[in-house]
């Protein structure tokens, strides 16, 4: 067997693996596995009826849709000529996903000020270019345009200062 | 047709309200808030329309928190404002970098950027003015003149006319995707399924939340968009180096010549109507609109073979119909409440965070909001021909900014939306989760745009398929029973669609129409 289509065999997989795990976590684990691992894994949840539909219904058969929509992709890939995966580029991709996290979490803490630096800092480290000098002037300045448009003008309760900083002087 | 003019007039004088605004800690009386909320989002959609790598789904979202503080039409007007703003400065880029700043304005590059070499830049723009401004006066008088009827037959819409609905709205957005038909079903799938995270209505069970408090209220629909389309978009983006180099520095004289108004009637009247249409069906909007149009023009024109080197004709017919579509399209929205692309499924987000349940009760019993909203809309392309025409000197200046100026800043807005609307470090996790699962499906391509409808529209069909096969019993048949034709019309349009779709001749002209816009 020779997979003809790389790009359509992962969606395929990916389309299986959805509807697998929509399908697992509706109906939970079935009774053989839950045997052999000695407890119930997953509770899963009241099937019901088609006249009274429970909460698993509608999610099992659009699992099962996915799964099998997942299947004929599958097949396309081997029947079927088609493109390559294209590259994955992880640099953007690892910093851009690092720096709104880093802001989520730092928000609280270190307060919007910070927080923003820290995510222009980040995310521009992701870029093809990296100045110091332009990407410092460029947090400062977003930084403060946030405060002004977010917390002054829009009132979005956010902190502005860090936690340690007792009386704030941006209020 | 007094009716709607008198309909036009309570939103207009809604639109024209004053009213007291306090920002900044100081409070103004008499302030024209909702025109102000309406020129700040055409500004604002222009400049996301010229500006290439963001779109309007992600601006729309980014801005639906902001919205929060603003009351339901302010809100509506400016949003709306952002999408048809975006039409008009995605043409403005098209013709004079051949970079189409949205989807919709692809096919303008053909003729448009051809008129801007041959030095008839300004005609070519002000075409594409007149054109936008034309079809957007005819399609809100369209709006106007078929969301009430509509919206009368939806009000006798049972559950299973509903369910139906929304199978035949998933199916159209499922034609317009690119590439493949059945990865685009299951990418409609897979957003029905996300879309039932959290506490199910009937039973009140928690499903598929994995102990996650987070997720009781179920994904934030902001969330998905915003990873989907804004962190993908930035990431995607960042994989090609920058080159972006503008050909048209200056746009000469604007007015078009006595030939060129002669040749361009036509077309225009042809694409507003042709757009009008088309922006109504379910799936539909700006996008197929301009297409068609495109295609037509090229059919009936008597100077096709003009077409491809700088027939005004080519950027006339597109840019009336992709105006026209991105309006009208609002009608599903207004009078069915269903979305009829991704942009229609934001605003439903939005009135929804307002407190409105979008559907045909709007019409009735919120008269100002409904009203405002399309009288919004004509005043909107007034601004929008006004102000940009003259503007277009600027709009091109913000061209040559970097991309790595633009996309820390658009990450910053994106994070303090998403932030902000509950106020939990949580929903930035999953928008950057949805960031990599929207670069993953890009990757394997599968659109994002028919998952997000999906999404939106998923725990609706699971309610509305409920309620049906109670009254039924149980019968799945009810769906199609001759007791329920409206039901069966759409199912029936739905299977005709999918048919036709994997139809081997169109199939092919369907790659072709995709190929040509990539």
């Amino acid at each position: 067997m020779k997979i003809k289509s790389q790009q359509d065999w992962w969606a395929g997989w990916m389309f299986v693996a959805f509807g697998v795990f929509f399908i697992l976590f509706a109906l939970g684990t079935p009774e053989f596995i839950d045997r052999i691992v000695g407890t119930k894994l997953i509770g899963g949840y009241q099937m019901g009826s088609s006249v009274r539909m429970g909460p698993a219904y509608f999610p099992v058969v659009l699992g099962g849709m996915l799964a099998a929509l997942g299947l004929i992709v599958l097949l396309d890939s081997i029947v079927e000529e088609g493109p390559e995966v294209a590259t994955f580029h992880f640099r953007p991709l690892i910093f851009i996903a690092i720096s709104s996290l880093a802001f989520a979490y730092l928000l609280k803490p270190l307060g919007l000020v910070l927080a923003s630096i820290v995510l222009i800092f980040i995310s521009a480290y992701g870029g093809h270019e990296f100045k110091w000098k332009e990407v410092a002037i460029m947090s400062v300045v977003l930084a403060v345009f946030s405060v002004l448009v977010f917390v002054k003008g829009l009132a979005l309760p956010f902190p502005v200062c860090p936690d340690f900083i007792e009386v704030c002087p941006i209020r | 047709m007094e009716g709607i003019f008198g309909n036009l007039a309570i939103g207009f004088i809604e639109v024209f309200k004053l009213q007291p605004v306090t920002m900044w800690g100081m409070t103004l009386q008499h302030v024209p808030f909702n025109i102000l909320m309406c020129l700040i989002g055409c500004l604002l959609g222009t400049l996301i329309g010229v500006l290439p790598g963001i779109g309007p789904v992600a601006t729309i979202a980014m801005l639906l928190p902001v919205t929060f503080n603003l009351s339901p039409i302010a809100a509506l007007i400016m949003l709306a404002g952002i999408y048809y703003g975006a039409q008009y400065g995605g043409s403005t880029t098209a013709i004079l970098v051949n970079i189409p700043g949205e989807s919709s304005s692809v096919v303008t590059c053909l003729d448009g950027y051809q008129m801007a070499r041959q030095g008839r830049a300004g005609p070519a723009l002000a075409t594409a003015a007149i054109g936008s401004f034309f079809a957007g006066c005819v399609s809100t008088l369209v709006v106007a003149m078929f969301a009430p009827p509509l919206a009368e037959v939806a009000l006798k819409f049972g559950p299973a006319e509903y369910f139906s609905l929304m199978v035949l709205g998933l199916v159209a957005a499922v034609v317009l995707a690119h590439g493949s038909i059945i990865k685009a079903i299951a990418m409609v799938i897979l957003g029905l399924l996300l879309g039932l995270v959290g506490t199910d209505v009937n039973s009140g069970v928690l499903r598929f939340a994995f102990g996650i408090s987070e997720l009781a209220d179920g994904i934030g629909f902001v969330t998905v968009a915003m990873g989907m389309f804004g962190i993908c978009e930035i990431i995607a983006n960042l994989e090609q180096k920058e080159h972006r180099e503008i050909f048209t520095s200056s746009v000469g004289k604007l007015m078009p010549s006595k030939e060129d108004w002669k040749r361009m009637w036509k077309p225009i009247l042809r694409g507003t109507f042709l757009g009008s249409a088309l922006g109504i069906l379910p799936g539909g909007g700006a996008l197929l609109a301009s297409f068609g149009a495109y295609t037509l023009e090229k059919k009936v024109s008597k100077y096709s073979h003009e077409f491809g080197k700088g027939a005004i004709e080519g950027v006339a017919a597109p840019e009336s119909a992709n105006n026209a579509g991105a309006q009208t399209s609002f009608i599903p929205l207004l009078t069915l409440g269903i979305p009829s692309n991704a942009v229609m499924a934001l605003m439903i987000g939005a009135m929804m965070i307002q407190g409105i349940a979008p559907g045909p009760q709007v019409m009735t019993e919120r008269p100002q909001l409904f009203w405002g909203m399309i009288a919004s809309m004509w005043v909107g392309n007034l601004m929008l021909v006004i102000l940009n025409l003259p503007m277009i000197g600027m709009w091109i200046k913000l061209l040559t900014v970097p991309y790595r100026y633009l996309y820390p800043s658009i990450l910053l807005f994106m994070a303090i939306g998403v932030f902000s609307i509950s106020n939990q470090p949580f929903d930035c996790f999953l928008m950057a989760c949805f960031g990599l699962l929207g670069y993953v499906c890009v990757k394997l391509g599968c659109e994002p745009a028919p998952m997000i409808l999906g999404f939106i529209l998923g725990p609706l069909m699971e309610e509305n398929l409920r309620r049906a096969m109670l009254l039924s019993r149980g019968d799945p048949w009810v769906f199609i029973s001759p007791s329920k034709p409206i039901s069966m019309g759409f199912l029936i349009a739905a299977v005709a669609l999918l048919a036709i779709i994997a139809a081997p001749a169109l199939r092919k002209k369907r790659e072709e129409v995709f190929v040509e816009e990539t």
